[in-house]
């Protein structure tokens, strides 16, 4: 390509925002300052971000770039959610649009995935991202979230997953009973009565901190999701969610969402349930593969709730 | 090597808990659905989740449950044990549309028998919007049970959360 640099990567422009890579780093600069991330780092946090289309409030890609959703248009910051950069006035926002963000990191991601890189991937089921360029890998990338309407495996929703669709149970999850619940519907009530395998279901999910939606009532979102190894972003809430550990353990370094000043952190075990506030920000670290439930509200009305002090930041008083 | 994935149970589960650094554990409502459901009475819907009126209710079931119905779907997740859940669709609907969370019926429901599913630990289950259902348990289970809060949702924050 002939704009690409003597390690074969391309440069990118968002905005104020240039995004340069080498063999192991990606470079960021903007107007006023520059930062450097490693490149596996970054790319694990950009696929999430584009996959989930900025989800839900802050993705820090570390303690210094991210981005703010705005569900329409995006901040990409630079030292925003840093205390460091605050105090002296160092942090830079630009607000853009929501689908020029998107494509320009669907570009940046098409061309510094190399093709044996998984970014959804645990590191031990992965290739290295590291070296000059060498091919791509668009299956890994183009990986679409999976939100379910209703409930996942009802007729017209979200499919369930299995070995014939290409879905094998996880190398960490053999053990996970595969069964499914016996569904006994009298005729005419086939797509009423619905059960599936939920924990089988999210078994054999080949990404790792990627939530799916799979069974909705109004705007409460059962999200299901295999972590391992550690949340690639830092993310900052604009709402409350909740998670209950479904197995095994993850732990959670919380932290204050604007400034990152720590503030507690939590071991949650199979059977636990934890709320984290409107007003966080956290990363996981899952030593074993684990199934995680995230509980969200999808109420698009509550990002200015939180933020104009009409909803407190903690959902619960006792 | 070989991995052995870590459930919970009534019968054992091991609690983690949050570690505070300069907060107030109260915050992140911390609780865990199996010590919950082991002090809970059969079919009592107990709180572990609020997300303003949305809620988790852990549920202990034990022997056959009263019928309940909803005005919304809901979802029911065995955490563990195993659960018969019998539906019926209701000839008419007995709560208004607006009304939300579970109600409990009365005696047995009037309408068509649409199914029963026999789900176990991991399973998930629809509790359809505008039909009748009843658990059944042959021993003690968990159910986490995904509704909107409702004349029957116990909150007791103070006793099962970390202090």
């Amino acid at each position: 390509m002939s704009d690409a640099n003597q390690y074969g990567y391309r440069a990118f422009q968002l905005g104020g925002f240039r995004f340069t890579r080498d063999e192991y780093f990606v470079h960021l600069a903007w107007p006023g300052g520059s930062h450097t991330m490693p490149a596996d780092a970054f790319l694990r946090a950009l696929i999430r971000d584009v996959a989930w289309n900025f989800f839900y409030g802050i993705v820090n890609f570390d303690g210094v770039f991210g981005t703010v959703n705005h569900y329409g248009t995006v901040d990409v910051f630079a030292g925003l959610y840093n205390a460091g950069y605050r105090e002296k006035n160092k942090q830079h926002v630009e607000n853009l649009k929501g689908d020029e963000v998107r494509a320009r990191f669907e570009e940046i991601l098409a061309d510094w995935t190399n093709e044996d890189f998984d970014p959804f991937a645990a590191p031990e089921e992965t290739g290295t991202p590291f070296g000059p360029k060498h091919g791509s890998n668009p299956k890994a990338i183009n990986r679409k979230r999976l939100v379910a309407s209703r409930m996942t495996g009802m007729k017209g929703d979200t499919p369930l997953r299995s070995d014939a669709a290409g879905n094998p149970v996880n190398r960490q999850f053999v053990d996970v009973p595969q069964d499914e619940p016996e569904v006994h519907a009298e005729p005419g009530f086939e797509n009423e009565v619905h059960a599936y395998n939920f924990f089988a279901y999210v078994s054999r999910s080949d990404v790792t901190w990627n939530p799916s939606v799979c069974a909705a009532v109004k705007d409460s979102l059962i999200c299901a999701t295999t972590e391992e190894f550690m949340l690639p972003v830092i993310h900052g809430n604009d709402r409350v969610e909740w998670f209950v550990q479904l197995s095994d353990e993850i732990h959670w370094d919380i932290q204050d969402r604007d400034s990152g000043a720590p503030r507690a952190r939590a071991v949650m075990k199979a059977g636990d349930v934890a709320a984290m506030p409107a007003d966080i920000r956290h990363q996981g670290y899952s030593p074993k593969r684990s199934l995680l439930l995230v509980w969200e509200n999808g109420d698009p009305t509550l990002p200015e709730k939180y933020a104009s002090g009409k909803l407190k930041s903690n959902p619960v008083d006792f | 090597m070989a991995y052995q994935t870590k459930f919970g149970s009534l019968e054992h589960y091991e609690k983690g808990g949050i570690e505070v650094i300069n907060d107030d554990p109260r915050n992140y409502v911390f609780s865990n659905v199996y010590e919950v459901a082991s002090k809970a009475e059969p079919y009592e819907k107990i709180a572990v989740g609020k997300n303003l009126k949305y809620v988790l209710e852990a549920v202990r079931a034990e022997g056959t449950s009263p019928w309940y119905t909803a005005s919304h779907d809901e979802a029911a997740i065995i955490m563990d044990g195993e659960v018969e859940i019998r539906l019926v669709k209701l000839d008419k609907a007995l709560v208004a549309e607006d009304h939300e969370g579970t109600t409990m019926l009365e005696g047995n429901p009037d309408g068509k028998k649409m199914g029963y599913i026999v789900a176990r630990r991991g399973h998930m289950a629809l509790l359809p919007k505008g039909a009748a259902y009843q658990f059944h348990a042959n021993k003690p289970g968990v159910i986490l049970l995904q509704t909107i809060a409702g004349d029957l949702t116990v909150e007791r924050w103070k006793d099962i959360c970390q202090k």
